[in-house]
């Protein structure tokens, strides 16, 4: 990168950091008087969740935050590239895939999580100590990854990826949203796999905990121009780092400029962490439409890595086979 | 006197006729107006789901025992009136026999069995609920079944970018109807259990009209003229669900269909 498009990189980000912070800015409303967040949304970022061991504040300088991204940037690109890591089956840069070809949604933050203070995940807590070796041992269970359907991963599956959560968190690639407002309902389409939620806004109770979802139970209200959602219901098999059923996800939606939506989120599962941890992110308005994403309509991958193992092990025996039959 | 009597009976007995008659093929209650939504609209948003046997089979069918032995009656087709204009749907003869061969391979070959998205209009009479989400750019239609989601452009229309699963869906109002224009199918997905098909060269017209405070009539005219010789139309009512507490769950299917499509590449122990 020149020093000039460095420069002018740096000036974008401090506007688009400065902006969001505006007090000035009025939200505008739906006809039925709701603060309007509808259109479509992108929450792809190069910050991590937590931390980096290597940081030790709260913020990138504009000029910090430019370096970091370039880093992570080029990090992917050389992670993405086929031969460079052995399950890369093809190049994300080619397809327009990689972050650095989506709607960024940058912040300065050195990572996601604000509370704890140092950016981290909070320690695991006893149950979550056996939740997680209980975890291991259904694992071993199942089996190598390539041994079934069931012993891969939810993405590799079609079954759910990282975007539509809650909370709704960057998916790698596609990280993008579509929020159209009902009298009544906030609903939140992801790219990834057409997830949908549909959060209503009436105060009705959330239903019996037999009642668990992949994504929870959603339920929302508005705070003056901020949405809040509360989610509990988890089935608890898609654990985001380590979660379980018991997780209760608190979102907090804002719009702080017309591009711009605040998205805050605290998590708490005693079941796995000694205390709550929350995080602050944005999302960035995008160009739409959203594309179908027909997963596991053309699931060729899982199918073609299963018959290819099965082969494989076909042709071990058989190699096995002819060695015995040679001695 | 009383022949001319009976003659003006029966005369005004054919208009009441003609009358009912006519209000049935428009199929839009005259005189309902549904209540409208915060920006003037008809007022759509809500639950809905077709209560009929279309899902098995949109044209007219008898009971039949269950594809699947050991459901015996819990997994048996239920016999139905059709939903098809005139009955029968008008394919060609080539069509006709891939349409049996469907039928007869039904198990193998009917894509709700593998969790599949299940296409227009076979979404909406599926026996599961949608929620029609109402704003001024985007209609969403957000089914159950599968997660299924449209995306009802009423600005910024375009046409399908590629072909899909549910199709490039744009609409408009044309008095109290909802009217949506949908192509860019693939030609993968079926109108129901029973083998009905179309290729990608599928064009669904659809019209939800409010008939009452808590149904809709759902019109849908088809078009597809690699394997139809003319296009042809179906109608239902559609229901809301009036719950207090109607909400659409979670039917995410793929994981069970795993051991179907992909159970016979498990490692087996003794490898």
């Amino acid at each position: 990168m020149t020093s000039t498009k460095a420069t002018a990189l740096i000036f974008v980000i401090f506007v688009v950091f400065v902006r969001a912070q505006s007090p000035a800015y009025k939200v505008p409303r739906t006809p039925d008087g709701q603060p309007d967040l509808q259109g479509f949304w992108s929450n792809a970022t190069y910050t991590p969740l937590e931390r980096p061991d290597n940081v030790t504040k709260e913020f990138y300088t504009p000029a910090e935050a430019v370096a970091a991204e370039k880093a992570a940037a080029a990090r992917e690109s050389a992670e993405t590239e086929p031969g460079t890591v052995a399950d890369v089956h093809y190049d994300f840069t080619q397809f327009g895939l990689d972050r650095s070809q989506a709607t960024l949604a940058r912040t300065l933050r050195t990572s996601l999580i604000v509370d704890p203070k140092n950016g981290k995940l909070p320690p695991i807590s006893e149950e979550g100590k056996r939740v997680l070796a209980a975890r291991a041992e259904a694992a071993k269970r199942l089996g190598g990854r390539w041994d079934s359907a069931q012993s891969n991963q939810l993405d590799d599956r079609c079954i759910i990826m990282a975007g539509p959560g809650p909370p709704m968190m960057d998916a790698a690639y596609n990280s993008n949203y579509q929020i159209v407002q009902a009298p009544g309902y906030v609903m939140i389409l992801t790219e990834m796999i057409h997830d949908v939620r549909i959060i209503p806004l009436d105060g009705r109770p959330q239903p019996p905990s037999n009642v668990r979802q992949w994504m929870g139970i959603s339920r929302g209200r508005w705070e003056g121009d901020t949405l809040v959602v509360e989610t509990t219901n988890f089935n608890g098999k898609n654990p985001l780092r380590g979660s379980t059923e018991n997780m209760k996800v608190i979102e907090r939606l804002r719009r702080v400029a017309d591009d711009t939506i605040e998205y805050n989120f605290t998590v708490d599962d005693k079941s796995m962490w000694v205390q709550p941890w929350s995080a602050e992110a944005v999302m960035r308005k995008t160009n739409g439409p959203l594309f179908e994403h027909a997963c596991h309509e053309g699931n060729y991958g899982l199918y073609n890595t299963l018959v290819g193992a099965r082969r494989e092990e076909q042709q071990k025996a058989a190699d096995g086979a002819a060695t015995k039959d040679s001695k | 006197m009383r022949n001319r009597f009976l003659t003006r009976m029966t005369v005004a007995g054919i208009v009441t006729c003609v009358a009912a008659a006519v209000t049935l093929v428009t199929a839009q209650t005259p005189g309902y107006r549904a209540p409208r939504a915060p920006d003037g609209k008809p007022n759509l948003n809500g639950i809905w789901q077709a209560i009929n046997t279309a899902s098995y089979d949109i044209e007219a069918h008898s009971a039949a025992p269950s594809p699947v032995l050991e459901l015996g009656a819990a997994g048996a087709v239920p016999a139905g009136l059709g939903v098809v204009d005139g009955g029968t749907l008008p394919y060609t003869p080539e069509a006709l026999k891939k349409r049996n061969e469907n039928r007869a391979n039904r198990l193998k070959l009917d894509p709700e069995v593998k969790c599949y998205l299940p296409g227009v209009p076979r979404a909406t009479y599926m026996p599961y609920p949608f929620q029609i989400i109402q704003s001024q750019k985007h209609v969403m239609l957000v089914h159950e079944y599968a997660g299924a989601v449209r995306t009802i452009y009423m600005a910024d229309q375009t046409e399908a970018p590629a072909d899909s699963w549910m199709g490039w869906s744009n609409g408009k109002w044309e008095g109290e109807s909802l009217v949506v224009d949908t192509k860019g199918f693939n030609d993968l997905s079926w109108f129901d259990r029973s083998g009905n098909f179309h290729s990608d060269a599928l064009h669904v017209v659809e019209r939800f009209t409010p008939r009452s405070a808590d149904t809709l009539n759902y019109e849908v005219t088809v078009e597809d003229s690699k394997v139809f010789t003319r296009p042809w139309k179906m109608s239902m009512p559609l229901y809301r669900r009036v719950e207090a507490n109607a909400q659409i769950l979670e039917f995410r299917c793929v994981e069970f269909v795993e051991d179907l499509l992909y159970g016979h590449l498990r490692k087996q122990p003794s490898q």
